[in-house]
């Protein structure tokens, strides 16, 4: 049976109720997009197998679930937000707690930070900044593939947004914490907008944390614009709980000489999927993509990635990795697209995956399509286990075989951990890493929180 | 330089098509059209028993229903199958017993394609079936392979000769169903080729079917079924070419392989279709179903394709291995020039214990040409220390070719080892600098590189072959280039 008319009903009745709810507080140039999006999201209706970039995910158990609310935040919840603290210790970073993908304190503008760069809500930033949201708002989403990301321009009502005018440089990373809490099901839907003009420089890092063990599911849509000659870095720590789903799609556009990169580790999350497009739509643009997944019980996660090299001479990597125990399935679809103006790319892909146990599966589907000749492309991908010979190796050595087969491991992760620029925050994961290697990292652990 | 490499490979990527001429014999033609009628009436004019019948009707029931695929990354103009003939046959006496039988103008036909019909010229030479159009004309070298007890002829003759064979293996690897264009087949299919070796027989000769479409406006739906018993090896070669019209013309033919126990299958293409003119315009959509079936256990078969011809290609040769320690292999040279698009790959199903499987694809890309490689590698669950390596790279020569890799990778058993790598690049700088500081010259030195770029398949090609690849690479790509 199919589940999914029932679902685009659900969304649609949604859609229809939030004309008398939000969109009568949400600001008018997002109220503008609503209509187009929504007829969009019933074109595309819900991905399913048969949509390449959804192949290997199944989304029904997550979406057919029946989330009782959603989430519009109230004052109060923020006052538990506000309690949280990030355990990575020596992180100096300017910090900012998010509830279910909201600002705290919406309304009352947007915060500067020393060197000039502004953090706040979308709402505020329309309030503040119109013409700018209004140049770069839904302009670089990808309206024809996903059915999801339209749904969220119909339905978002508000999200994060930062801007690094001219030449602004923030010398500590940004975090934003985003924590998951609620007494009810919840589906969340957040819209991103960040905006790093010419020779500016920002780093963010952002932490998913649910900590009420209620259904969530969160379709998050984020839009970047890295100006020409500006520095663009994100990584995302993801870890929730097994009744939690997260689709996010993330959509990076860069101009001339400008450099980005994003990296997603995922460590825990009932269904993940984070989707990322690059558009290097200026010369010498610089490109990276990274992401790393451990995934156990029945877990799944998906990595997506486009690289689009619409301009000549610039540089991306990709590089995934994965370790799958128990029940988990992983998939990843990456695409490097070089168009035929893209002469003299060099791109890279790379997907690597660990099958841990009998009934774990991965699904990996690189691909390469290219219109120009000056290129250097390649990719690869593998599935298998840990090379018995540098087990051997090691054990000859006088390390028995589960020492030796967490270090190889915790190699194999490393190599994408090793990317994230901020040095407090690669040791902190590495050490997460290294615990959910060991089985002694349950989700719980990691939680600042301590509920239990 | 680089105006004076980009002259050459103008100049190279303008061979002409040699194989373009028209026979000009009778043919027995069904109109065009399709419906349960031309079937039937396929089906009577080859005298075919009634459980064939009842199988094109159940094919062609299927296909009413089904809907002309979407997914290959390939720009087909619509195909109207209700201007398609059908069924075209050079008109000659049934089956002619000796050369002198043949039509004299056929002979001169395959002849002038220099495939030997004349078995007495070529001692150690090759066993050949020739197809024209939709019927076979000539299976030489019969009686020596049968006694050995390997039977090689036409479709036709096999299913009025060995019934219970054909019966027993049709379908069994492409069912009916399978897709658009194999249903299409199994509906309409005219000849082919039928090849049987007995248990623990080596054939002693290469075997080879040479595929031919003459008359205009017609489809080429052959079907090929190759058995190869316990323990036995036989080497198959397959070539085609067509004469050059401004319309398109369709072939979907259906290839399918078993191996038996301890059986070695080695299926080689030369692929020469007509390709369309410079402007696009013409050429044969080649779109066809390759499937072997491993069913014993340590079988192998071994796919070797050079494709240069076709305006379109679409043909993924696949293998299941079903059998434990089986082995599948696909080695693929794919060229597309002027406007010519392939989606060519290849699917390797790994279900027996310890299956293995190799995969090295090499596409190049000419003019306007969209080359892609779409493969599929499967480990099931019982597939317990499955292999797998695949290597896909692509050459670009010109700034108007694309050139893409679709790789799928389905794993589900955690001792499998899957690894797919793949390249795209075109001809280095340096490379050619090299080349003419040794005194090559930049023309010579694109086709020493081309050849060497595909030499790791074209290796794997029985010598005859190898040699009329070699030299179609050169047509196809290289004009003048040596």
């Amino acid at each position: 049976m199919d589940y999914r008319p029932e679902v685009i009903t659900r969304f649609s009745a949604l859609y229809a109720a939030s004309r008398d709810g939000f969109r009568k507080e949400s600001p008018e140039l997002l109220n503008r997009h609503r209509e187009g999006a929504y007829s969009d999201f019933i074109r595309l209706g819900i991905p399913d197998r048969k949509n390449e970039a959804y192949r290997y995910t199944n989304l029904e158990k997550y979406l057919s679930h029946d989330y009782q609310g959603y989430y519009l935040p109230v004052e109060e919840d923020f006052r538990e937000a506000e309690k949280f603290h990030c355990e990575v210790q020596d992180l100096d970073v300017w910090n900012m707690v998010l509830l279910n993908g909201f600002f705290p304190h919406g309304d009352k503008g947007l915060i500067m930070l020393p060197g000039g760069i502004w953090v706040g809500s979308l709402r505020a930033a329309v309030k503040q900044f119109p013409a700018m949201v209004e140049k770069h708002y839904n302009r670089y989403v990808d309206n024809e593939t996903d059915g999801l990301v339209p749904l969220n321009t119909a339905l978002a009502s508000d999200g994060l947004f930062i801007y690094a005018p001219r030449n602004t440089v923030y010398t500590k990373p940004i975090q934003i914490v985003n924590l998951l809490h609620s007494e009810k099901d919840i589906f969340v839907q957040d819209r991103n907008l960040i905006v790093v003009e010419e020779g500016a420089q920002l780093n963010l890092l952002v932490c998913d944390h649910a900590l009420s063990p209620q259904h969530f599911l969160t379709n998050t849509v984020t839009e970047v614009f890295v100006n020409r000659n500006a520095r663009f870095e994100i990584v995302r720590v993801q870890n929730q709980h097994n009744n939690s789903a997260k689709l996010t799609h993330t959509f990076i556009h860069q101009e001339r000489d400008s450099f980005a990169s994003s990296n997603n580790i995922t460590l825990h999350g009932g269904l993940v999927r984070n989707a990322t497009w690059h558009l290097l739509e200026g010369e010498n643009a610089e490109t990276h993509s990274f992401g790393l997944f451990l995934a156990d019980k029945h877990q799944h996660v998906a990595s997506f990635v486009k690289i689009d090299h619409a301009a000549p001479h610039c540089n991306s990597t990709q590089l995934f990795k994965g370790v799958l125990d128990d029940n988990a399935s992983g998939a990843f679809n990456g695409r490097i697209m070089v168009r035929q103006i893209a002469q003299g790319t060099n791109a890279y892909q790379s997907n690597n995956n660990i099958l841990l146990s009998e009934e774990a599966r991965m699904d990996t589907k690189p691909q390469l399509e290219i219109f120009a000749d000056d290129v250097k492309c390649s990719h690869g991908a593998t599935v298998g286990q840990l090379d018995e010979n540098a087990l051997f190796y090691l054990r000859s050595r006088g390390i028995d075989a589960r020492e030796a087969r967490l270090m190889l491991m915790f190699g194999f992760a490393h190599d994408v951990i090793q990317n994230i620029p901020i040095e407090a925050l690669r040791d902190r994961i590495d050490t997460l890493v290294m615990q959910r290697l060991r089985g002694e990292l349950s989700r719980c652990a990691s939680c600042a929180i301590q509920c239990n | 330089m680089e105006n004076d490499q980009d002259k050459v490979l103008d100049e190279v990527t303008s061979g002409e098509y040699k194989y373009g001429f028209v026979t000009d014999i009778e043919t027995d033609v069904i109109p065009a059209g399709l419906n349960e009628d031309v079937v039937r009436l396929i089906s009577s004019k080859k005298e075919e028993p009634e459980w064939l019948l009842e199988f094109r009707l159940k094919a062609f029931r299927h296909w009413q229903t089904m809907k002309m695929p979407q997914w290959a990354n390939l720009k087909i103009p619509e195909i109207h199958y209700q201007d398609i003939i059908f069924y075209a046959a050079p008109r000659q006496k049934i089956a002619p017993s000796s050369l002198s039988d043949v039509d004299p103008e056929l002979l001169r036909t395959f002849d002038k394609l220099g495939i030997p019909l004349e078995e007495q010229k070529h001692l150690t030479g090759v066993a050949v079936d020739a197809v024209m159009d939709s019927i076979s004309v000539k299976t030489t070298f019969r009686e020596t392979l049968a006694e050995m007890g390997i039977i090689f002829c036409s479709f036709s003759e096999a299913v009025k000769e060995h019934p219970t064979l054909v019966q027993k293996y049709l379908a069994s690897v492409v069912p009916h169903t399978d897709n658009f264009f194999a249903t299409l087949n199994s509906a309409v299919f005219s000849d082919g080729s039928f090849c049987y070796i007995p248990k623990g027989v080596r054939c002693p000769m290469e075997l080879s079917t040479y595929f031919r479409i003459n008359a205009s406006n017609t489809g080429q739906f052959e079907r090929t079924l190759l058995i190869a018993d316990e323990e036995s090896y036989v080497s198959y070669l397959e070539g085609c070419t067509a004469p050059m019209r401004d319309e398109n013309q369709l072939h979907a033919a259906v290839v399918e392989i078993v191996a038996e126990r301890g059986a070695e299958v080695k299926y080689s293409t030369v692929q020469n279709w007509y390709p369309g003119d410079k402007e696009g315009k013409g050429g044969i959509f080649n779109f066809v179903t390759k499937r072997g079936l491993c069913k014993g256990d340590d079988s192998k078969i071994s796919w070797t394709q050079v494709e240069t011809g076709s305006a379109v290609t679409w043909k993924y040769p696949s293998c299941i291995l079903r059998g434990d320690n089986s082995i599948g292999e696909f080695y693929s040279v794919a060229v597309t020039n002027n406007h010519q698009q392939a989606d060519t790959g290849t699917k390797m199903i790994h279900i027996g214990k310890n299956t293995r499987s190799t995969i090295v694809s090499k596409g190049i890309s000419a003019g306007f040409g969209q080359n892609s490689y779409r493969g599929l590698v499967k480990v099931l669950k019982k597939a317990q220390g499955a292999r797998n390596f695949s290597q896909c790279d692509s050459l670009l020569l010109g700034d108007k070719c694309g050139a893409h890799t679709f790789p799928y990778i389905e794993v589900d058993n955690p001792s499998a080892i899957v690894e797919h790598e793949a390249t795209t690049s075109r001809i280095g700088e340096d490379q050619i600098f090299y080349c003419n500081q040794r005194g090559i010259s930049t023309e010579d030195a694109i086709g020493l590189i081309v050849n060497g770029y595909a030499r790791e398949v074209i290796n794997k090609l029985p010598m005859e072959f190898a040699v009329e690849a070699q030299k179609l690479l050169q047509i196809s790509l290289e004009g003048s280039v040596g």
